[in-house]
C-alpha cells in the first residue's frame, strides 16, 4: 500500500538497519536492531539455515514429518523449511503432520490452517485424530474430567500421537516449531519440579535419538514473535512459567537465551538413577514404567475413575489396589499441570 | 476518528471471534489528538467482552501481546505514546497460547 510509507515517514519512522532503505517495521527481540519487513526475512531464514547446518539436524534422503498444529510457529516452520529446502536442495522430503484432538471449535480453525499449508507449500499431510488413536476426543475427555487436568491428557496423548503418525509416514525426524520461549519454559518446569534427569535433556536441539523417532526444533535459539500451540487452560501451572518468561522478556530479551544455556549447563552427576527406558506392556510404546502415561490415562477414562494417573493420589482416587497405586505415584508431578504451589 | 483495531492470534476470541474492528473514537482531549494510551483503554472498554487480563497487564498490553501500528512494531514509534492519525490500521496479536 502506498499510504503506509507515507505514514510512517512523516512520523519520523527510521530506517532499516540492513539496507538503510525500507522503513524500519520490526525491533529484533535478539538484537534490537531495526529492521524492514525484507531485511527481518532475510535475517531469520538465513539464521534458521545456519542452525540446520551446524547442527546437521538432517542428511539428504531424510524423510521429515513437521508437527504442524496450524499455529503460528508451525506454519512458519512449514513455511521456513519447504523454502530452505529448496533453495540449499537439502535432498528432504518433507511431510505435514497434524494432530485433531477433537476440540470443537477452537481445533477446526487450525486445521483448516494446515489444510492451507499442505495446498500452499504442496506438502502431504498426515492427520492423526485421538478419537481414532484412544477412542476419545479432548471434548468428550473435558466432558468427563473438567478443565482442570485437561492439560496433563493433552500433553501426554499428543505427544504419542505425533509419534504414532510419525510412524505412520514412515519419516526419519520429526521436526516441530518450539522456539526459545517453550524451552525456557521447560527448563524453569524441571528446575521447579526437580526434573533433574530432563533438565539438561529438554535444551537439546534434537532429542529421542535412542527412541524410535528424533526430534528436532529447528527454532531453539528462536526469539522472533511466534508462540507454540498448547490447548490452553490458562490456569495450568505452565502457565505462570510462561507469564514470566514473558515478563523478562519484556525487560530483556535474551534472557530467555541465558536460561536455555543454564539448562544446558546442568550436568547430571553419574550417581543420580536415570530412569531406564522400556516398553509399554499395553501398548507397546517407549515407558520407564509397566504402563505408559497413555494407557494409564485411558484405563482410568474408560473405567470411569479419570482422575488415575493425575498428579497426587488424595483420597481413594485411584488406588483400589497396591499396584494401581504404585504406578499412580510413580509418575506424580512429572506432567504439564500437575503440581500445586 | 476513524481507526481500525485488529485482534489476532487468539485475541479475537476476546471480542466474540471478531478480528477486524472498524471503530470511530472521541479523542481523548479537546486538542483532537489521539494516542495508543487512550485507544488501549478505549478497546479494553468497548472491544474486550471477556478475560481483559489476556489482554491487558497495567496501563500496557500484556507481555506477549504483539502491536502493530501500520504494519509497524510499536516499539518503534513509541509505544503507548505512539500518535494515531485517521484510518490508522492498528494490529493487536497474541503470541501466548490460545489468547
Ligand atoms: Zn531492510
Ligand atoms: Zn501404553
Amino acid at each position: 500500500m502506498e499510504g503506509e510509507g507515507e505514514r510512517g515517514r512523516k512520523r519520523g519512522g527510521r530506517v532499516c538497519c540492513v539496507c538503510n532503505k525500507e522503513r524500519a517495521s520490526v525491533k529484533r527481540p535478539k538484537t534490537l536492531q531495526h529492521m524492514c519487513r525484507e531485511c527481518f526475512f532475510n535475517a531469520f531464514e538465513s539464521e534458521i539455515h545456519q542452525v540446520i547446518i551446524q547442527n546437521s539436524l538432517f542428511i539428504a534422503g531424510d524423510r521429515v514429518a513437521i508437527g504442524a498444529s496450524g499455529g503460528k510457529d508451525s506454519t512458519v516452520l512449514a513455511y521456513v523449511l519447504s523454502k530452505l529446502n529448496r533453495l540449499h536442495n537439502y535432498g528432504l522430503n518433507l511431510f505435514l503432520l497434524s494432530v485433531d484432538e477433537g476440540i470443537t471449535g477452537y481445533r477446526d480453525d487450525s486445521l483448516q490452517t494446515v489444510h492451507r499449508n499442505h495446498l500452499q507449500y504442496q506438502l502431504p499431510l498426515q492427520v492423526v485424530s485421538y478419537k481414532d488413536l484412544y477412542g476419545w476426543t479432548m471434548d468428550q475427555i473435558v466432558d468427563v474430567i473438567g478443565f482442570k487436568n485437561n492439560c496433563t491428557f493433552c500433553g501426554v496423548f499428543r505427544r504419542q500421537a505425533l509419534d504414532r503418525g510419525a510412524a505412520l509416514l514412515k519419516v526419519d525426524k520429526l521436526v516441530t516449531g518450539h522456539n526459545a520461549d517453550d524451552i525456557a519454559e521447560t527448563v524453569l518446569l524441571n528446575l521447579l519440579r526437580g526434573d533433574v534427569a530432563r533438565l539438561s535433556r529438554c535444551t537439546s536441539i534434537t532429542t529421542g535419538e535412542d527412541g524410535p523417532i528424533p526430534r528436532c526444533k529447528p527454532f531453539k535459539y528462536t526469539l522472533d514473535y511466534f508462540s507454540t500451540e498448547c490447548i490452553y487452560s490458562p490456569n495450568a501451572y505452565r502457565g505462570f512459567a510462561r507469564e514470566f518468561i514473558k515478563d523478562l522478556e519484556r525487560i530483556r530479551p535474551r534472557a530467555i537465551l541465558d536460561i536455555i544455556k543454564s539448562g544446558e549447563n546442568f550436568r547430571i552427576s553419574t550417581t543420580t538413577k536415570m530412569p531406564e527406558q522400556g516398553t509399554c506392556q499395553r501398548c507397546g510404546y517407549i515407558s520407564s514404567q509397566k504402563w505408559c502415561k497413555a494407557c494409564v490415562l485411558l484405563d482410568g477414562l474408560n473405567r470411569g475413575l479419570p482422575k488415575l494417573g493425575i498428579g497426587r493420589s488424595r483420597g481413594g482416587v485411584g488406588s483400589e489396589n497396591g499396584k494401581e497405586s504404585k504406578v499412580d505415584k510413580s509418575i506424580q508431578g512429572k506432567q504439564c499441570g500437575t503440581l500445586d504451589f | 476518528m476513524p481507526i481500525t483495531p485488529t485482534t489476532n492470534g487468539g485475541l479475537e476470541l476476546l471480542c466474540d471471534s471478531k478480528k477486524i474492528h472498524n471503530v470511530n473514537i472521541e479523542q481523548q482531549n479537546g486538542e483532537g489528538k489521539l494516542i495508543m494510551k487512550d485507544l488501549l483503554s478505549w478497546v479494553r472498554t468497548n472491544l474486550i467482552k471477556e478475560r481483559p487480563e489476556m489482554f491487558m497487564k497495567g496501563d500496557t498490553v500484556r507481555p506477549g501481546v504483539l502491536v502493530l501500528v501500520n504494519d509497524c512494531d510499536w516499539e518503534l514509534s513509541g509505544q503507548l505514546d505512539t500518535s494515531l492519525e485517521e484510518k490508522d490500521v492498528v494490529v493487536f496479536i497474541s503470541t501466548l497460547h490460545g489468547g
